[in-house]
């Protein structure tokens, strides 16, 4: 049902460009979901048609080490400066990232220069300095799930499956999760903004789905950077996402996707820890709530293979919700390498149902 | 030292404190606040009505280590405050004086800066695959122990450029681009502030009688570890 209050994501539009864009990968989404930037460069280039430069020059944002306090901001920024020159020189204007922490990061740097500018002029002679390098402001900053947001439709048209239950015709119920970064720094540089933001809203919108509102949906997965890195203060990662799994599971959701590298990780992770300490299970038969990230989601219903697109690689399983797409997958493929090889099979879980 | 002025010109200071109406907003949303002896419309509070002894108490405080760097408080104040942004400069100024060390929660930025600052500087990311395992982070489960044990055979079918010097998912970073980020870092304080991490720690653990070499040594595990090992 539209009020006014979630409509008021209409408000708050961005500039999203059309073409020719420079990537920058993202830390976290590269190692614990390998597949999943390759997916979106194949979506952009193959499906949608567009130009996408993948740099092997660039490196981190820093925003992991920045967010946790162990480096100066005037760091992050010249590393930044450093990223946007080398979109410069490869001819770039338009720059798209693929962490929520680095699009947070981008954002809050080009935010300082326009109040601070001095600041922009410090990053610039440290990074003459330090590379030789110079640099343009990007034209357009955005983040991966902006281009996907934007070719939602096309994306649709061009689809396989829809976000229906085969079995009985339904719309799956489709939990969106945000990565605090995205919007709640600056919200008006997220489509639909903090509060009610559309960006993966919109996804399930034109594909199908129904959107799950739940109490804690804006609620912050629980990264909290140096929380998480250290062992001994993990428990307060894992308490805010469990914090969100209570208040979800009442809506029985068929799956959850989220736009933050981050964010996917620890509700697909959390969800084992869980099940293994208190024996509770969010899914339906012992079973998980499966965690998307969009690509991922997209990658599904454009129909490739699910081994091919590495959700084998998700510790909670994802054969409930391909089934309940309709999607045909051969389980015996799922662990092996490449022409068949057998490597094997991780161990199962004591108490959460994997396949 | 004065703590106050120095606290002052650091811009995450200038753009996170406007005037504070003590509303509560930023505790009441906090994920942190929920969790830990941490709040946030105190912590602001504290630094507006400011004296030069309240900032070296928090300066040698746990509370400015709970935060989580979310930046909800940031999109509720109705006063455009930041607390996440006053965290920012609260932190980077107790390493700068020291006074880091003493907070078992600022300690702990030595395990940081040996996991995250070094990974940086060695492999051109934060988070690398190579460093990831069951014992630091059991909560990666066991698929991702059959990913470590077949992590090359399972990248190539994945398409990933694994050890590759191409583009690509977890490519290796060139020497030159790590070459620059050296250089970055020395320009820009980043060294510097990971020399103050290891100097200052260097100092507290042989305090705390723990042996202190590099890496992952024992003051390591009694960061990293805290009270479970």
């Amino acid at each position: 049902m539209k009020t006014a209050k979630n409509t008021n994501w209409e408000n708050y539009q961005k500039e999203i460009a059309d073409d020719n864009y420079y990537f920058a990968r993202s830390c976290i989404r590269q190692n614990f979901f390998p597949a999943a930037e390759d997916i979106f460069l194949k979506i952009i280039r193959k499906e949608l048609g567009k130009n996408i430069f993948d740099d092997a020059q660039q490196t981190t944002c820093t925003g992991i080490a920045y967010h946790s306090g162990i480096i100066p901001f005037e760091t992050t920024m010249t590393v930044v400066a450093r990223q946007f020159a080398l979109m410069t020189e490869a001819g770039f204007e338009n720059f798209v990232c693929s962490c929520v922490t680095s699009f947070g990061i981008y954002s809050e740097v080009l935010e300082t220069w326009k109040h601070f500018p001095e600041k922009e002029e410090e990053a610039r002679q440290a990074l003459m300095r330090a590379t030789g390098k110079t640099f343009e402001i990007p034209k357009n900053l955005v983040h991966t799930s902006d281009l996907i947001y934007k070719f939602r439709k096309e994306i649709a048209s061009r689809a396989t499956f829809r976000l229906l239950d085969k079995h009985t015709g339904n719309p799956l119920k489709v939990v969106d999760h945000i990565g605090c970064h995205y919007a709640k720094i600056f919200p008006e540089k997220g489509v639909g903004g903090a509060e009610f933001p559309y960006v993966l809203a919109g996804l399930i919108d034109d594909w199908g789905g129904a959107q799950v509102d739940y109490p804690e949906r804006r609620h912050c997965c629980g990264f909290g950077f140096r929380q998480y890195l250290l062992k001994s203060n993990r428990g307060y990662s894992l308490s805010n996402s469990k914090y969100k799994f209570d208040s979800m599971q009442p809506y029985h959701p068929d799956v959850i996707i989220t736009n933050c590298p981050g964010c996917t990780f620890f509700l697909d992770r959390w969800q084992y820890v869980i099940a293994e300490m208190e024996g509770t299970t969010y899914g339906e038969n012992g079973y998980g709530i499966p965690v998307l990230t969009y690509e991922e989601l997209a990658g599904l219903l454009l129909g490739y293979n699910p081994w091919d697109i590495g959700l084998q690689l998700h510790q909670v399983t994802v054969e409930p919700l391909l089934d309940k797409l309709g999607i045909v997958y051969n389980p015996e493929e799922k662990y092996k390498g490449l022409q068949g090889l057998d490597l094997g099979k991780p161990e199962m879980p004591e108490v959460l149902r994997c396949c | 030292m004065e703590f106050l002025k120095e606290l002052q010109k650091d811009i995450r200071y200038i753009e996170g404190l406007h005037a504070c109406i003590n509303c509560g907003t930023c505790t009441a949303i906090c994920p942190a606040a929920a969790v830990s002896d941490y709040d946030p419309r105190i912590i602001v509070d504290t630094v507006q009505r400011a004296t030069e002894m309240d900032i070296i108490q928090l300066l040698k405080s746990d509370t400015i280590w709970y935060c989580g760097e979310c930046l909800s408080c940031k999109t509720r104040c109705p006063r455009d405050n930041t607390p996440g942004y006053i965290i920012q400069a609260l932190r980077a100024l107790s390493i700068e004086t020291g006074l880091f060390v003493e907070s078992r929660q600022g300690q702990k930025q030595l395990a940081i800066k040996r996991t995250v600052g070094d990974h940086i500087l060695q492999y051109g990311y934060c988070v690398y695959i190579d460093e990831v395992n069951t014992d630091m982070y059991p909560e990666q489960g066991p698929v991702w122990d059959w990913l470590s044990q077949n992590r090359a055979h399972i990248l190539e079918r994945l398409g990933a450029s694994y050890k590759k010097e191409q583009s690509g998912t977890l490519r290796n970073t060139s020497a030159e681009s790590l070459n620059d980020l050296r250089r970055i870092f020395e320009e820009t304080g980043g060294t510097q502030r990971f020399d103050k991490i290891e100097k200052h720690s260097a100092q507290k653990a042989d305090e705390l009688g723990i042996e202190f070499q590099t890496g992952k040594d024992k003051y390591f595990d009694y960061l990293y570890e805290g009270d479970q090992k």
